[in-house]
């Protein structure tokens, strides 16, 4: 069927002045079979695979985004969790994995590689543990390296003595890349419930239940999401639902198709699409700036919750109309630093960071990049890390922590992260101590929501 | 073989040429043009132009003629696949 004029225009429009965009083609890649008690070895078998399986990546997406005129902003990797390949390597040797991957991500010129990951939510073993010491160097040492911790999930519950260590972890990395302002912390996400097939960074890994290789699609597009609300100032909240829906369904379609044609064309299978509104520093491509849209002065403010829950459901429904495998997280995300919006909020003290945790139970992640006072204590952060899992088990939803604590800077200071992790001001916590809680360790039970059977 | 078509817009400023201009990089590269339209969108120029692209390899290169036209007459033009529309506006 012909497409009329004004469809082409919209098209056109959406991709020019909205800011539409693949946000990242992701290839997981498994990295199982490349064990090896022999570390150098290891090394070996780890670039090869690697650099075999993306070493057209970068080509392939660059050349489709060509013909077909829509950007594809990143490329990128995830592999298996490291700590699945460990065995009985040292910390030194893990470091010398994450170099490896270093390594091979510039190869494949991608800008993240994800999967330097640990899944730890019920026990921890052996090179789980080695993984998790070796990840403050890692991520220091490396560039392009990012590093997830699953520490509990609705079906295991919470690993406390795994949320513990974590706050000590992060305060490490954080130290350890003082003079970045703790850049190391903004790759390293804790999280309860994660996905197998999330293309987004910094929490990307390949899945044990995934195949050898797989291609999943991360799409966004806020800015077309806030201009179509523009358009329409008088509709009231359902029209708006079902504006968010139409405009959600056209952004998938892009990026299913475009991730189809990038997966054959490499020879890999298609996973999923993740259909998320992810906000970059760009003007007008603000998740908060569509709340404040749809009603609220600026976000934080009373409502935005109701806003972004209404958001975050019309942009799944829309999505799943549209493509049979919407995966990843598919929602919205709300980092504080990659969002001009939301860092006006908290500049105008509009947004708090307890606000952000309530909005986290209506939305696809958790608390994002979030720069906090470089004095916070490790048990504090293990608390915030605490919270934030009990919401996404309690949910049945994923949830993440990527917190920052900026070594020398206190609250209200702004820190500059650089490129696609923008700017934060810092923000304080709590004062009152939760120490008691965190040296209890032991695990959080899983809850009455876990016996589905 | 089957049949490639893209979509060519053209952005800008309205000026005197400009369909002139972008038809002469199709016909020096062989591309038909199966249809022309052309409306204002915003207070700028618009024209859209479905062409059969089957034999054209490299796409990108006629982007980058194109290109030398956009920048010589300041306007915007890109050349996409039909596919993309397709997929957006049809179930």
């Amino acid at each position: 069927m012909n497409i009329s004029l004004n469809e082409m225009m919209e098209t056109i429009r959406m991709v020019q002045i909205e800011n539409l965009d693949i946000r990242t083609v992701t290839m997981g890649i498994n990295l199982k079979d490349c064990a090896d008690p022999d570390i150098e070895k290891m090394k070996e078998k780890i670039y090869k695979k690697i650099v075999n399986y993306a070493g057209n990546l970068k080509e392939v997406a660059e050349e489709t985004e060509r013909e077909f005129g829509i950007p594809i902003i990143n490329k990128r990797i995830s592999v298996t969790p490291v700590a699945e390949i460990l065995g009985n390597a040292t910390r030194v040797q893990a470091v010398e994995i994450a170099k490896t991957l270093d390594e091979a991500a510039k190869a494949t010129g991608v800008d993240f590689l994800g999967g330097f990951s640990a899944l730890v939510h019920k026990g921890m073993t052996k090179s789980d543990e080695t993984l998790i010491d070796a990840i403050p160097e890692s991520l220091t040492v490396t560039e392009r390296v990012c590093s997830s911790v699953s520490i509990g999930n609705t079906k295991a519950g919470i690993n406390m003595d795994a949320v513990r260590k974590m706050g000590t972890i992060i305060k490490e990395a954080a130290e350890m890349t003082k003079d970045r302002n703790g850049i190391a912390c903004a790759k390293l996400v804790v999280f309860c419930n994660p996905v197998e097939d999330n293309p987004f960074m910094a929490g990307a890994f390949h899945g044990s239940g995934e195949g050898d290789a797989v291609l999943n699609v991360g799409v966004s597009g806020p800015g077309v999401v806030l201009h179509a609300l523009r358009r329409h100032p008088e509709a009231d909240l359902g029209e708006v639902a079902e504006i968010i829906k139409k405009t959600a369904f056209k952004i998938t379609r892009a990026g299913e198709l475009i991730g189809r044609v990038v997966a054959e064309r490499l020879g890999v299978p298609f996973g999923i699409m993740d259909l998320s509104l992810a906000p970059t520093n760009a003007v007008n491509d603000s998740v908060a700036e569509i709340l404040e849209e749809i009603g609220v002065e600026r976000v934080g403010t009373h409502g935005t919750i109701a806003a972004l829950a209404l958001m975050n459901d019309a942009v799944k429904k829309g999505g799943a109309m549209a493509s049979s495998y919407v995966g990843g997280l598919s929602g919205a995300f709300i980092p504080v630093s990659e969002d001009n919006g939301m860092i006006r909020g908290v500049l105008e003290q509009s947004l708090s960071l307890e606000k952000l945790e309530a909005m986290t139970c209506v939305c696809s992640v958790g608390l994002d990049m979030i720069a906090v006072t470089g004095d916070v204590s490790p048990e504090a952060l293990s608390a915030i890390i605490a919270d934030e899992a009990a919401i996404g088990m309690v949910n049945k939803k994923t949830t993440a922590v990527r917190i920052i604590p900026v070594p020398g800077k206190k609250e209200g200071e702004m820190v500059e992260f650089g490129g696609l992790l923008g700017r934060a001001p810092v923000m304080g916590v709590n004062e009152y101590s939760s120490e008691k809680l965190i040296r209890r360790g032991g695990r959080i039970p899983a809850p009455i929501q876990a016996l589905t059977n | 073989m089957d049949k490639k078509r893209a979509v060519v817009s053209v952005v800008g400023k309205d000026q005197i040429g400009i369909i002139a201009n972008v038809t002469k990089v199709l016909s020096e590269n062989k591309v038909n043009i199966l249809d022309i339209s052309q409306t204002i969108l915003q207070d700028f120029f618009t024209m859209i132009m479905i062409v059969d692209v089957s034999h054209i390899k490299d796409l990108g290169y006629l982007q980058s003629q194109l290109n030398e036209v956009a920048d010589r007459m300041h306007l915007k033009i890109n050349i996409q696949l039909e596919e993309i529309f397709q997929a957006m506006h049809r179930i």
